[in-house]
């Protein structure tokens, strides 16, 4: 099923470089008419009114607009409209990890929460690789998303309980 | 009890006027009861006071006029409601109030949203009992002595009828207000909530994505503005080249915004809007703009320069702003020790930068914003629209983070001049460059102080001195000097038992917008004068723990009187929040008990303490660190002990502790913002870094029991960071860092 939004932005001055654009995200397919350079963070929240998907930095390093691209974590403020053509989009809105949420909810992670939509997303993609993260890995895996409000210690503790639980 | 504003049994127009009427109310993308101001609009609810409305479905809609920034204040505001109301905590409907004065104070800053509601809300909650109670006892015709409320429900002994709130709203509502001294309240230990770990009202919108913060803001119409802000502050658009901006995709318009005049204040700063219909193309129209900016005083500032000045001022007399004894006039060198310390420029950086949205119409303004003090913005905006306060109307979302930034109204100033220009809803959303270069920023700092010892090497007499540029200096052009309400935090108040103190304030001018930052000044008083204890230790060959206890000296309450300065203890009254040494004491043995447990140090380790009294409450810090060859630093433990009084929520509190110690950690390690030519030369998270996950230490944290009056939580964590880890360095290596950051001499 296509969903056609088109863009006040498409319909701007010839020199523009807009053009029909079709996502997939959480599963559904979306047609837009955009700049294929439009990083899909803004595509996301400004024309799809998916604002789950938060701007933190707008240089790939905090981490809030972290999406996953085919199962893999990317910025979406670095990842174009044209990189994503074909491949598969997943958001905060779309994560069916809810074992994962259930994680975050009983470690009660978020303080003010926006940085968590990325949080989670990062953590989601490493137990997808690694379903019992190792410290290290966790470590690893969750250093590219910053939080102000300073949970780390409980995105820890929740990904350490939630690979206890996969026993 | 205290006082309050608002006790009104105010008309169901009313409510409609304060939460919106149907339609014309909040109409967010994503509703659902977490976050649903319209859920007041329906039909069902019968409204008992300000605070707190039943419908008629049993389901109870209480009010947060409070900002959630991630303290958590939108479960504890309702927490202490449903207290005395004695309401299901599964039957609650959270209401985010709007602006409004019937409030009261609406600044969600300080921390003193607990403290300050504490008593009224739960007056509010008892009299909303008090009004179910009378409407029950009227319906069975029994005397209101006879009923009593427990778990959602009025009761009848006597003839063991019952009642739902539900049932009794209407009715209840239409009760005479009981008078506050007529109110009855639980006892300690009948709380439900007071003192509950309840998990926060946003957790399922917050882990779906669909929490609405100002960032997200959507309204029909609306459109994009980025703004190029003068670099210099006091500077203007010298001249202005937008071709290339007005020709990228999405550009509507540009428009040149007028230059604050004077002090800055909430003003909008000026500089160059972009207008477009997406975030993007506004970004990219802005980077296209030609902007020359015109010479300003503030153009020569360099703050490495500064600094060197401040270091040599603190070196010399100031103003004094406490005596205790006579004035020592000789320190002979071998039994002196002096230390001079120093705090650069910080900014807060909450990952949610400045954002609000604006609709300007013929009969007001409409605001959405992630603000901390919705009624400021309400004033400042109406001042720069030339329009009656009441005809801005001040939505307040969730707010991904504030830590005193968002306290500051300058961009829905922005967001409504902008509206106005172009007579459709418009959102300004401030990028990472202009929150970390265009703030209100933490003041750069130096403190110096001296101790004199006596033959047997017991401290007997202090001198310290304070400079910084002013807060002040953003709301009045020529202050000079650090006002008394600065001083008295962390600086003049620390309760030394010596016989001769002498405290001094030195000239400071401002170049550059100063505000506050989490803590304020608690982050250079604490760390100074954290680290010189520690440092006097050293030179009495005693512990740390064991220098704070003979320096603040018995248990008693110390009102600082007639030593020269009037303590305004962060608005409190002395007699329900008093300067308790026994509290302090207690704190450190808190810490002290639990660091005996914890990992002793090893090779190349170190454990280091600070305590603090900031916003009325106590703070303990020890912390280990380790130290390579390589002089790389792993903060490896922490520990903190609260002591703030009576604790509504426990888990928050101690989810605020840990995050103070994460806070603390990125300004003491890495935060530092440095000016050349009037500009700040740090733009995003490469160069203003703050602390990451693997970065980050075990915490633990210790909370002191106690049923004194509640006390601040989102601050007091954040003073004794930075010199309990400065004093663990010391330990593990010797060397001692009076300069912050701590990256400047070690890998971190």
């Amino acid at each position: 099923m296509a969903e056609v939004l088109s863009t006040q932005a498409a319909v701007k001055k010839a020199s523009t470089a807009a053009s029909t654009q079709t996502l997939s995200i959480n599963g559904k397919s979306f047609t837009l008419d955009a700049d294929p350079k439009m990083p899909i963070l803004w595509a996301l929240r400004d024309i799809l009114g998916l604002t789950g998907t938060k701007y933190g930095c707008g240089a790939g390093l905090c981490g809030a607009c972290t999406v996953h691209l085919d199962g893999q974590p990317v910025r979406a403020c670095l990842t174009s409209l044209g990189q994503a053509q074909g491949k598969r989009l997943t958001t905060i809105e779309g994560l069916d990890n809810q074992k994962l949420k259930n994680a975050w909810a009983e470690h009660n992670v978020p303080q003010c929460g926006y940085c968590q939509a990325g949080q989670l997303m990062s953590a989601a993609a490493l137990v997808a690789q690694h379903p019992k993260p190792t410290e290290e890995q966790i470590n690893s895996a969750m250093s590219g998303n910053l939080c102000r409000c300073g949970t780390y210690p409980r995105i820890k503790a929740a990904l350490q309980n939630y690979a206890k639980q996969e026993g | 009890m205290s006082t309050f504003t608002a006790v009104e049994n105010i008309s169901r127009r009313d409510v409609l006027k304060l939460f919106g009427a149907v339609g014309g109310g909040l109409a967010l993308g994503a509703s659902g009861l977490t976050w649903s101001p319209m859920a007041l609009a329906q039909d069902k609810e019968a409204r008992l006071n300000l605070f707190i409305a039943i419908g008629e479905d049993d389901k109870v809609y209480l009010t947060c006029h409070r900002s959630e920034m991630g303290q958590g204040i939108r479960t504890g505001i309702l927490q202490v409601l449903a207290e005395e109301l004695e309401a299901d905590w599964d039957k609650i409907v959270p209401i985010q109030g709007l602006a409004d004065k019937r409030y009261g104070s609406q600044n969600t800053d300080g921390s003193r949203s607990i403290r300050e509601n504490y008593d009224r809300m739960r007056q509010m909650g008892a009299m909303a009992r008090t009004m179910l109670e009378q409407a029950a006892a009227a319906r069975w015709k029994v005397p209101v002595s006879e009923v009593y409320t427990a778990d959602h429900k009025v009761l009848h002994a006597k003839s063991g009828r019952s009642a739902k709130f539900g049932e009794l709203a209407l009715a209840a509502s239409e009760q005479p207000v009981p008078a506050v001294e007529s109110l009855t309240f639980k006892e300690i230990k009948d709380f439900k909530q007071i003192g509950a770990s309840r998990q926060i009202v946003d957790m399922d919108a917050m882990l779906s994505g669909s929490a609405i913060y100002g960032y997200d803001i959507k309204r029909d119409g609306m459109l994009y503005a980025s703004i190029m802000r003068p670099p210099v502050l006091g500077s203007d658009v010298a001249s202005l080249d937008d071709t290339a901006a007005r020709k990228v995709a999405g550009v509507v318009d540009v428009y040149r915004l007028p230059a604050a005049k004077g002090a800055p204040a909430f003003q909008a700063l000026g500089g160059v809007a972009v207008i477009a219909t997406n975030t993007w193309s506004a970004l990219e129209g802005r980077k296209a703009l030609k902007i020359t900016w015109t010479q300003a005083d503030n153009s020569q500032h360099d703050s490495t320069l500064y600094l060197k000045e401040l270091v040599e001022r603190v070196q010399q007399s100031g103003k004094v702003v406490r005596q205790v004894g006579a004035e020592i006039k000789n320190w002979p060198e071998a039994n002196t020790l002096k230390a001079v310390y120093t705090v650069p420029y910080l900014i807060h950086s909450s990952i949610e930068p400045p954002v609000a949205t604006a609709h300007v119409t013929e009969k007001g303004c409409e605001i959405w914003a992630s603000t901390q003090t919705p009624q400021s913005t309400q004033q400042n905006v109406a001042a720069a629209l030339g329009m009656e306060e009441e005809a801005i109307k001040v939505n307040v979302t969730l707010l991904g983070g504030g830590f005193g930034r968002k306290s500051k109204p300058d961009f829905s100033v922005e967001a409504a001049l902008l509206s106005k220009q172009f007579k459709r809803p418009i959102k300004v959303s401030w990028s990472r460059e202009d929150e970390i270069q265009n703030g209100y920023y933490h003041a750069i700092s130096a403190q110096s102080y001296q101790a004199l010892f006596d033959a047997n090497n017991k401290p007997t007499a202090l001198l310290a001195r304070t400079g910084f540029p002013s807060i002040s200096s953003t709301f009045a052009e020529g202050v000079e000097y650090p006002s008394g309400g600065e001083l008295d935090l962390g600086f003049v108040d620390v309760p030394f038992a010596l016989p001769h103190l002498r405290y001094e304030a030195v000239k400071a001018k401002a170049h550059s917008r100063i505000g506050w930052m989490r803590s304020v000044c608690n982050i250079q008083h604490g760390f100074s004068a954290g680290s010189f204890v520690d440092e006097m230790a050293h030179r009495s060959q005693v512990s740390c723990f064991e220098m704070w206890r003979s320096l603040l000296g018995e248990a008693r309450r110390e009102a600082f009187s007639e030593q020269g300065f009037k303590y305004g203890n962060y608005g409190e009254d002395l007699s329900r929040h008093p300067v308790d040494v026994g509290r302090y004491l207690g704190v450190i043995d808190a810490v002290e008990k639990a660091q005996a447990k914890a990992p002793k140090a090893g090779k190349n380790q170190g454990w280091g303490f600070a305590v603090h009294r900031s916003f009325v409450s106590y703070v303990a810090v020890a912390m280990l660190v380790e130290v390579n060859e390589d002089e790389q630093l792993k903060v490896l433990n922490a520990i903190a002990a609260i002591d703030a009084g009576t604790i509504v929520n426990p888990d928050r509190v101690k989810a605020q502790t840990e995050g103070a110690i994460v806070f603390g950690l990125s300004l003491a390690l890495m935060g530092e913002i440095t000016y050349q030519e009037g500009k700040v030369q740090q733009s995003n998270f490469h160069d203003y870094p703050l602390l990451r996950l693997p970065q980050t230490p075990a915490i633990e944290v210790i909370i002191i029991a106690s049923n004194a009056a509640p006390a601040g939580v989102g601050e007091p964590g954040v003073p004794p960071v930075a010199p309990s880890l400065t004093n663990a360095i010391f330990a593990a290596t010797g060397q001692r860092i009076r300069d912050l950051p701590v990256n400047k001499l070690l890998r971190v």
